[in-house]
């Protein structure tokens, strides 16, 4: 698979503040990467850097095979933009800025058919300042798609949003992979990104501090799997004695780590064998939810500036 | 640059605008107010006597043995007129031939001569004219200082020779046409709005697109730096000319203002909002911040809309300040408009709309300059 994007140490100062420390990743064309991470934690200044919106420190950077900053012009032909936040001119209906959008890019789009796919349809004649933020962000995807882009940058675009317009954006975003296209979104919802991408970044600080697809990362960084089981504290001995595994007991609840699948099944027979009661049985797997947030607290904590780059 | 792109810039510009009730409001209705207040306030329409500038060719006017004092019968001609309240003497000393060139050089729309041997003719009985000078166009003042000037004459006649009509008045035109408050403010205030709609709309949109990221979106797009000032541009050319046409209208209608609307004036109407609206860019664009923006629009904009002959003609400024008009921008487009509207002289037209289109040429390249679509 052709790499849409490349990116190599990249870095951007804003004076002493490093925004983005030094980062490497590779999108591949036709896939959804996700580029995860709390408030502040350099997404934007990143995402900017690849439309060609600001210019880096240092570090190689390609989209397309083409500098953002340098041959912007060539690359903004092929590339479709959600900024956050994004905002029009308020006196302007979507219809109109789809024709404008069509005249400046000189493509022959539908204004109804591209807002019928953004389901935008009812507001085609509304004003921009009449819009609630989910049709602004839908206009903004509509207008993202009107030079029929290669690549799509979308910068948190269902931070604020309803359920149901999150929904509504993750279904355009899910058409866009169907079509071909590729997806660089970016966005602090794990379950978006775990949802959406085959590929995801975690990163904080300006630097990543996890990549891959989400189930590997989540088996990289995730806790073991885990059987729960609600029973008394001697259950929870007796298991420990009968099977020599690390058991811990809180809250009414046993917990056994698995350091193999067929452990369960030992687990479970040594739970009918004991005679104990038991009422309620779990088997727990970390999300990538757990990984973030386990990983954004130890680097919190200092304990992983060494190994921030994979 | 692509007229397709600068025809669809300029389009969302137009919706835009006449969405905005505001801008409409002030694009459309306020020319009215401000021809009509200024109109008003400073046309001086209203009271006092009119200045009536006499030439006295008759050096050796005796004394008048009637009255038995020491005023001389031309004295006293002038001392009737000055009673009547409706106009007021100015002898002045210039050559009879050359009176009537000399009123309208001074914007004098009435004048008199009091013609050689005046006061001999009147002691001896001999009928005698004087010369009134009339201007059509000051229709008032002209039938101010006839009705003076004849009801004296009656008072004369009565008093030396029973009625008979021994002294008369003739009437002469004054070639020149008569400029008066109004004919210089309506280029003046056409001035007033080529600077300031123009000014304080770029300033704001120049920190306020870059605000809320509009920039960053047309960056996005093919749409240029330059397309993008042009379809600006050509948005207040097309303002200006409804503007100026309102004015004129008013002017016309309300206060009988005399210009000639010429094709001479469309030059100034295009290469004024050019100039503005790009020095309105280049100073938003050099401010960091919206508050500076305005700051900087407003340092630049107040010292033109009072003296580069918006309500005030320049000529009547003092010397010092005369000359500071010469180094603003406004200056030459309000100038310029009164030598084609009001002098019909195109050579110094030209010369004023060479310093504009060129200034025009250079702020309009630095704006592109300075004007970042896109963050560092
Ligand atoms: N133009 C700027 N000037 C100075 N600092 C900035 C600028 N833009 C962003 N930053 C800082 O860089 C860091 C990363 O910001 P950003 O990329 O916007 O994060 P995110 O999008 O992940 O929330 C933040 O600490 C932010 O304050
Ligand atoms: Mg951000």
């Amino acid at each position: 698979m052709a790499s849409a994007i490349e990116v190599h140490g990249l870095v951007k100062r804003y004076g002493s503040l490093a925004a983005v420390d030094g980062i490497d990743f590779t999108v591949g064309s036709g896939a959804v990467f996700a580029f995860l991470g709390p408030n502040g934690a350099g997404k934007t200044t990143t995402t900017e850097i690849l439309e060609g919106l600001r210019r880096r420190t240092s570090g190689d950077v390609r989209v397309l095979g083409l500098d953002p900053w340098t041959e912007g012009r060539p690359l903004h032909r092929r590339i479709g933009v959600i900024p956050q936040d994004f905002r029009f001119f308020e006196k302007i209906t979507p219809k109109e800025a789809i024709e404008y959008y069509r005249a400046l890019f000189h493509t022959a789009v539908d204004p109804g058919e591209l807002l019928a796919k953004v389901e935008l349809l009812d507001k085609m004649h509304a004003r921009f300042d009449t819009l609630s933020g989910g049709q602004k962000q839908k206009l903004g995807l509509a207008l993202a798609l009107t030079n029929n882009p290669e690549i799509c940058f979308l910068d948190e675009p269902t931070t604020g949003l309803d359920p149901h317009a999150r929904r509504a954006i993750w279904a355009v975003i899910r058409e866009l992979k169907r079509e071909g296209r590729t997806v660089f979104l970016t966005t602090h919802y794990l379950e978006e990104a775990e949802l959406l991408a085959e590929q995801v970044a975690i990163i904080h600080h300006g630097r990543i501090i996890a990549a891959g697809p989400p189930s590997e990362i989540i088996r990289a960084h995730g806790l073991p799997a885990r059987i729960s089981l609600e029973g008394p504290p001697q259950l929870a001995e007796h298991l420990r004695l009968a099977l020599g595994l690390n058991v811990t007991y809180e809250a009414g609840r046993a917990e056994i780590e698995l350091s193999d699948k067929r452990d369960a099944l030992k687990i479970l027979s040594a739970v009918e064998t004991s005679g104990l009661p038991w009422q309620s049985f779990q088997t727990l797997q970390d999300t990538l939810e757990d990984v973030f947030v386990r990983l954004v607290g130890r680097m919190d904590d200092g304990a992983l500036k060494s190994e921030a780059t994979p | 640059m692509k007229f397709r792109h600068i025809g669809a810039d300029f389009k969302v510009v137009a919706r835009s605008y006449f969405r905005n009730p505001i801008a409409l409001f002030f694009s459309l209705i306020f020319p009215i107010i401000l021809v009509s207040l200024f109109g008003l306030i400073l046309s001086g329409a209203g009271g006092g006597p009119v200045t009536l500038p006499v030439v006295n060719a008759d050096p050796g006017c005796p004394l008048d043995p009637a009255t038995h004092n020491t005023t001389t019968y031309c004295q006293e001609f002038f001392a009737a007129l000055n009673s009547t309240h409706a106009v007021r003497v100015d002898v002045v000393s210039v050559a009879p031939d050359s009176f009537a060139s000399w009123l309208g050089q001074k914007d004098y729309t009435v004048g008199l001569i009091v013609p050689p041997g005046f006061g001999q003719n009147y002691t001896h009985l001999q009928p005698s004219n004087v010369t009134v000078f009339t201007n059509p166009q000051d229709a008032a003042s002209s039938g101010t200082v006839l009705g003076a000037v004849q009801g004296v004459v009656n008072g004369f006649n009565l008093r030396a020779a029973n009625g008979t009509p021994i002294l008369g008045f003739s009437t002469s035109n004054i070639g020149s046409p008569v400029y008066t408050y109004i004919d210089y403010l309506i280029p003046g205030l056409i001035g007033f709005s080529i600077l300031t709609s123009p000014m304080f709309s770029m300033v704001d949109i120049a920190s306020s697109y870059r605000k809320d990221g509009i920039f960053r979106e047309l960056s996005l797009t093919p749409l240029s730096r330059a397309e993008w000032l042009t379809s600006r541009v050509l948005w207040y050319v097309a303002i200006t000319l409804v503007t100026a046409g309102i004015m004129l209208g008013a002017g016309i209608e309300l206060f009988g203002a005399h210009v000639t609307f010429t094709l001479g004036l469309l030059p100034f109407l295009v290469v004024g909002p050019f100039f503005f609206v790009s020095l309105g860019m280049l100073a938003g664009s050099i401010a960091k911040t919206p508050e500076s923006a305005a700051l900087i629009g407003n340092i630049i904009t107040f010292p033109m809309m009072f003296l580069s002959g918006t309500f005030f003609q320049v000529s009547s400024m003092p010397a010092g300040l005369q000359t500071f008009a010469h180094f603003l921008p406004l200056y030459y487009v309000i100038d310029g408009m009164n030598q084609v509207m009001l002098f019909s002289n195109t050579p110094q037209a030209l010369y004023d709309l060479t310093v504009v289109l060129v200034g025009s040429v250079l702020v309009f390249l630095a704006a592109i300059r300075f004007f970042k679509w896109r963050d560092e």
